[in-house]
Parts: structure tokens; C-alpha cells; sequence
């Protein structure tokens, strides 16, 4: 006996649906040449395993360099899909619907390359397990592998609930694609028929889990800064690291959600799923964020330096006008000065300026996360003192190929994920059965959301 | 329960970097070449060099110079922030107050060489070598126990070591006395750079016994720890010139 399966309806059903069905030959080239990037990244990291940390330009004192940076930065990275659609979710905001799965997927991409980084930056990969056997809770670093890992768990589960009823579309609409394809429709879509009872719970579900998401995102960036500012080295003992993190992580994770949201609606002919109006929403919480990094760098920098203590004074100058100061005034500049510029002046209603912001931003983010991490490792209080020509560090092309390797990775999971699930929620844009949940009525109702811009 | 501390002169300290050479080849500490030394990866337990009378100061212009300099071991501190970090507990604190480092357990993350305050950690970024003959003369010594290894045992690549007051000798003295049936006293274990101190002017013993030499040398005038603002309470105490 087969029951009736309901879907939503939904009018774009066909052009979101388009690049599950045919996957075109210049994609095809895209995944070989981000194959052959991952490539790289291996040899490099053959070489390494095979060697030694010395590889890399790590010395002593900058034992952490470009692994930790790349670490923190992709966990940052993670933290778009989880604002977006859990945060933006709890506010009631109806604009964020078509861009939820886009901008989960960063989450979903983006986290196992941030775990991935802690492991090539150690020593001993083949030891990794006595995190688990003699595993210390006072460590810091457990609090990281506890709360990345929890995160990483719960992202994949609010992830794939929001996927099954398009899962289940896809099972019953793309009857011509490979066998093994549909039979994985079949698999993962779990029996779903898409009652009203089975919508209602999904989005129960999903309030729930938004609530808890949303104190994920608050912990875990704040923890992954906590490996900095637990101990007691000069500009990472600070209480303001854990907040200055988390604002850092949020800033890129959005923008990086306007780079992909643009490269989608252009490359699969989304322009009327994905509208202007959608970038202009992204823009008002990109200035938020603007102002809010700016207010923390104020706040940090001001009372180091005017308190001016003899130990981190130093690491204070390297970064204004020391070694480090390149990147620090690159980093004012593509983080704050260029995109205020941009979302005041320029981005209204103009996606390709948006774009321009955001890859600064992301640029700017990365070079923000070394500024914080290294300049610190080059002025500690007894070493640098002393020796002259120590706390130099100058990454080599190990380091460098394995960070290209672990973005093109994440690029190509993400452009393999468009080729078989639909990146944008087909129930949740659906015209018809389009449900909010009960809860969500006080919650608009105190806070004046609107429901669809 | 002896609580191990080290009192160094720096009014009888003539920086022979004789402590530095003694600990190498008690240790094990393996060489590296020039270009890696210049990158900062030389590893030297016990290091010896200049030290700027302040941050802020230069050590003056001829005729008005002065130099100074110092001598470093472990600081074996009461509140390491080095074993609070560890992950996996490879590096502890031990009863006696020794901050010790097991080769097996280490993983290699590098938390405990950022946390330390002091720049007392290193880390074996290749596989460890010796150049003949050096390689011949190794310290056999070693502290080995179930997945514990520590002491001058030959380091694997890709885990951190450091100054353990020559923990070996410890043992040493500890089962030499066990075998001669009698009880073991804290003046037979020194580590081997207070032994080959050219000027005399490093001391070692137990600091809970008030007559010993540090206990007495930790109450003069003139003792003072490193980086004592950073509420680390090394064991390692200093003993100030003039």
C-alpha cells in the first residue's frame, strides 16, 4: 500500500531543481581543478608527516602560525549558516528563508577543515586518540574539541531536517538521474510523505533546535578564543577576546553568505528566488557588524594602550608599527574603512559591490585572526627581550599549499552539495502549506518583524 | 615530601655557558644546524644570554656599559601555566614539584610552549640527530616507566621537552640508596649543571628543609624569582648582583 505524498508548491521548483538535474561540463572542470588543488595540499602535507613540523616556518617563540589562524577562521566561517537560519529564525525574519540552506551548508562545509587544522598543526597526528584516553577537561583545547565537535553534530542534524522534505521532492521528481542517486534520495529522505503533522513537527523541531543553535554559536566561537585567553600571554589575556571573537566570526560568516548567495543566483540563474532585496537585508546586518568590529578593536586597543603595561606595550607596537603593521593596517583598511564605504555609499540595490565587500571582509577576517594570534608569540615576556633577530615568521609554501588545499576543499563539497540537493529550501519558500509556527506570532508581534520584505 | 628548588648567583655567575653544555649531554638535547638555530628552533634546556637591565632601557653607551646576563633552566614553577593547559596531561606537576614532560603521551599541540611565560619549552620540529661521534656518546640514562618516558631518552619528532632538574638522577640516587639498604638523602641528587657550575654559583636541595642551602639562600635579600607579577612561584630562584 503507498500513501499519497504530499509536496509544497512552489513556482521556482523547476529552476532550483535545474542544477541537481544536469551538471555541466565546465563544473565538471571546476571539481578537477579543486581536486587538483586538494591534491596539492596532500603532497604538502606528505611532507610534512614525513619530515617534521620543520617544514613550516613554526619556530620558537611563534610555535602557532598559519594552521591556527586557518583553524579559527573556518570555525568563524561556520558561524554564517548557524546565524542565519537559527538566530534570523528565532527573530521571526521571513527574508531569510531562500538563503537558510546556502548559508548552512557554509556551516556544514566549512567546520570539518577548521577540526582538520588542529590536526595538521600537531605534532604527533598519529597520537590524536590520547585526546580521548588520557583527555584532560582543565585543557582548554577540550573545551574546544567538546564544543567544535557538539557543534559540528548538532549543525549536521538541524541541517538535514530542514533537507528532508526536499529530500523527499527529490526522490519523487528526479526520476532520471542515476540509479544509485535516486536510491540515495530514497535512503536519506527517510520515508517522508509530507503530511501537515509531519510539516508541523519538522518546524517545532526546528524552533527548538534554533534555540539551542543560537547558544551554540555564542559558545563555541567564544571557547575556540579561550585556547588564546586562558593563558597569560600579553594581548590574549584579555576577558574581551572571547566577545572580540565572536563578533569577527559572525562579521565573516555573513559576508561570506552575500559571496556564495551571489555566485549561486548568477551561476544557476536565480535572480528571482534570490532577489536584490535579500543583499539589501544582508547589507543592514553588514554594517551592524561594521561598526560592532570597530567598537571592539577601540575597546581592546584603547585600554592596552592606555594603560600601557611594560608586557603588552611591545605586542601592542608590533602590530601599529612593527613587523606586523602591513597587516594590520591591510586589515583596518578591507575590514572596516573600504566595505563602510561600500554598504553606505555604493552597495544599495547593487550586488556586485556587496560581493566586493565581503571577499575584503573574509580577506581582511583571515589577516585579523594572524594579527591577533601571531604578533603576540613574537613579543612574550622572557624570550624576546633577550635574543636578537628571534620572533620572526615567515610561513613557507607547506603551510600556504595546505591552506589553499583546505579552501578549495570546502569549495568543492559545496559545489558537489548544489549538484545533488537543491541549496535552496523548496518547502520553505513554498507558496502553499507555508507555515509559521505558533510561537513565532507573540514574537512578531512584540518586535515588529516583518514577515517578507 | 622534598620540594626541589634551584638558587642561581648572579653575583658568582660568569656566563661559561658551562651549565648549558653539561645539560646538553646529560640530556640528550639534540643539535641543529646554524639555519635552523637562526630560525629560533635550537633547543637548550638551560640557556644563557644577555639580559637588558629593563625593557625600556638600553644597556647604555661606551664608556657606560654594563652587561648582564642570565642563566635559565626550567623555573619549575607551583603554578605552572604549562600543566594547566595540556590536553592530554603529558606534562604534570609532580609531588616533589617537578614539572615533568612524558615523550609518549605528548601529542605535540604546542599549548603548554604558548602558555609558558618563561620560553622554557621546546619543541623537536625533525626527528632528533647527532653528528658523529656525538652520536656515540649519547647519555644512556633514561626514565622509563608504563607509557611514560622522560629524562635524556631520545626524543621522538613532534613533541616538546624541557629542563626536569635532571629527574634521571633522581631516580638514580633514589634506587642507589634503595640497593644499599639505606634511606635516601636530599644532598645526593644534584642535576648536572649545579654540579659542573664553574663559579659555584648554582645550589640545589630540598626547599621544605629549612636548613638547606636554598631554603636559607631563597630568604636572603638578595633573592628574587622571574616574572614574579605573573603569580607563576618558580622554584627556580635567583639570587641578584651587588
Amino acid at each position: 500500500m503507498k500513501s499519497t505524498i504530499y509536496h509544497p508548491q512552489n513556482k521556482n521548483e523547476d529552476v532550483i531543481l535545474a542544477p541537481v538535474r544536469r551538471v555541466t561540463f565546465e563544473e565538471r572542470w571546476l571539481w578537477a581543478v579543486l581536486l587538483g588543488l586538494m591534491g596539492l595540499g596532500a603532497y604538502a602535507y606528505l611532507t610534512q608527516w614525513n619530515s617534521g613540523l620543520g617544514v613550516t616556518g613554526l619556530n620558537r617563540p611563534v610555535y602557532w602560525g598559519v594552521y591556527i589562524t586557518n583553524f579559527v577562521f573556518f570555525i568563524g566561517l561556520a558561524h554564517s549558516g548557524t546565524f542565519i537560519s537559527a538566530i534570523l529564525r528565532l527573530a521571526g525574519a521571513g527574508w531569510r528563508k531562500p538563503l537558510t540552506r546556502a548559508a548552512e551548508a557554509i556551516t556544514l562545509f566549512s567546520l570539518p577543515f577548521g577540526v582538520g587544522s588542529i590536526l595538521i598543526d600537531m605534532g604527533r597526528p598519529d597520537r590524536v586518540l590520547n585526546i580521548m584516553f588520557y583527555g584532560r577537561f582543565q585543557s582548554p583545547l577540550l573545551w574546544d574539541i567538546t564544543a567544535v565537535s557538539l557543534y559540528l553534530f548538532s549543525s549536521i542534524v538541524f541541517f538535514y531536517l530542514s533537507l528532508l522534505p526536499d529530500i523527499a521532492l527529490c526522490r519523487d521528481r528526479l526520476t532520471e538521474v542515476p540509479e544509485w542517486q535516486q536510491k540515495m534520495y530514497k535512503i536519506l529522505a527517510l520515508g517522508w510523505t509530507g503530511r501537515p503533522e509531519q510539516f508541523q513537527r519538522l518546524e517545532r523541531v526546528l524552533d527548538g533546535m534554533a534555540i539551542f543553535m543560537t547558544l551554540l554559536v555564542v559558545t563555541v566561537h567564544t571557547v575556540v578564543s579561550w585556547v588564546f585567553g586562558m593563558t597569560v600571554q600579553p594581548g590574549w589575556h584579555t576577558a574581551l577576546i572571547g566577545p572580540f571573537f565572536l563578533v569577527g566570526a559572525i562579521f565573516s560568516g555573513t559576508a561570506a553568505v552575500v559571496i556564495v548567495l551571489a555566485i549561486l543566483r548568477r551561476v544557476y540563474h536565480m535572480e528571482d528566488i534570490l532577489p536584490v532585496s535579500l543583499f539589501n537585508s544582508l547589507r543592514k546586518l553588514l554594517i551592524v557588524f561594521t561598526v560592532a568590529w570597530l567598537y571592539m578593536m577601540i575597546a581592546e586597543f584603547l585600554t592596552t594602550s592606555y594603560g600601557a603595561l611594560a608586557d603588552e606595550m611591545p605586542v601592542v607596537w608590533q602590530k601599529f608599527t612593527g613587523d606586523f603593521a602591513g597587516l594590520f593596517w591591510t586589515m583596518a583598511l578591507t575590514i572596516f574603512v573600504l566595505p563602510m564605504i561600500i554598504f553606505l555609499f555604493l552597495g544599495k540595490n547593487h550586488i556586485g559591490w556587496m560581493v566586493t565587500a565581503s571577499v575584503l571582509i573574509n580577506i581582511g577576517m583571515w589577516i585579523e585572526r594572524f594579527v591577533v594570534i601571531v604578533p603576540t608569540e613574537t613579543r612574550p615576556r622572557f624570550v624576546s627581550t633577550l635574543m636578537e633577530g628571534m620572533g620572526n615568521y615567515q610561513p613557507t609554501w607547506v603551510e600556504g599549499a595546505i591552506t589553499v588545499s583546505l579552501f578549495a576543499g570546502m569549495v568543492l563539497l559545496y559545489v558537489v552539495f548544489t549538484r545533488f540537493f537543491p541549496i535552496v529550501p523548496i518547502w520553505e519558500t513554498a507558496e502553499a502549506a507555508e507555515t509559521e509556527l505558533p510561537p513565532a506570532e507573540p514574537r512578531r508581534r512584540v518586535f515588529g518583524m516583518r514577515r517578507n520584505l | 615530601m622534598a620540594k626541589w628548588s634551584m638558587v642561581i648567583d648572579l653575583e658568582k655567575c660568569v656566563a661559561c655557558q658551562a651549565c648549558s653544555i653539561a645539560c646538553r649531554f646529560e640530556n640528550n638535547t639534540p643539535v641543529v644546524a646554524p639555519e635552523q638555530a637562526e630560525m629560533g628552533r635550537a633547543i637548550c634546556w638551560n640557556d644563557v644570554f644577555p639580559l637588558p637591565i629593563s625593557s625600556t632601557e638600553e644597556t647604555g653607551e661606551y664608556p657606560n656599559v654594563t652587561t648582564r646576563y642570565i642563566t635559565r633552566p626550567c623555573m619549575h614553577c607551583e603554578n605552572p601555566p604549562c600543566t594547566k593547559v595540556c590536553p592530554v596531561g603529558a606534562t604534570f606537576i609532580n609531588e616533589e614539584g617537578i614539572v615533568e614532560q612524558n615523550y609518549t603521551r605528548c601529542i605535540g599541540c604546542r599549548f603548554c610552549t604558548v602558555a609558558c611565560p618563561y620560553g622554557v619549552r621546546y619543541f623537536n620540529w625533525f626527528e632528533p640527530q647527532w653528528e658523529a661521534p656525538l652520536d656515540e656518546h649519547l647519555n644512556p640514562d633514561r626514565v622509563e616507566g608504563r607509557g611514560v618516558l622522560e629524562g635524556p631518552a631520545v626524543r621522538p619528532r613532534g613533541v616538546v621537552e624541557k629542563c626536569t632538574y635532571c629527574i634521571h638522577r633522581l631516580a638514580k640516587a633514589r634506587a642507589r640508596a634503595g640497593a644499599e639498604g639505606r634511606e635516601f638523602r636530599p644532598d645526593e641528587y644534584v642535576p648536572a649543571c649545579v654540579q659542573t657550575c664553574t663559579g659555584k654559583a648554582r645550589f640545589f636541595g630540598d626547599l621544605e628543609d629549612p636548613n638547606s642551602a636554598v631554603s636559607q639562600l631563597a630568604k636572603s635579600t638578595r633573592a628574587f624569582r622571574l616574572l614574579e607579577e605573573v603569580g607563576t612561584h618558580p622554584k627556580t630562584i635567583y639570587l641578584r648582583e651587588g
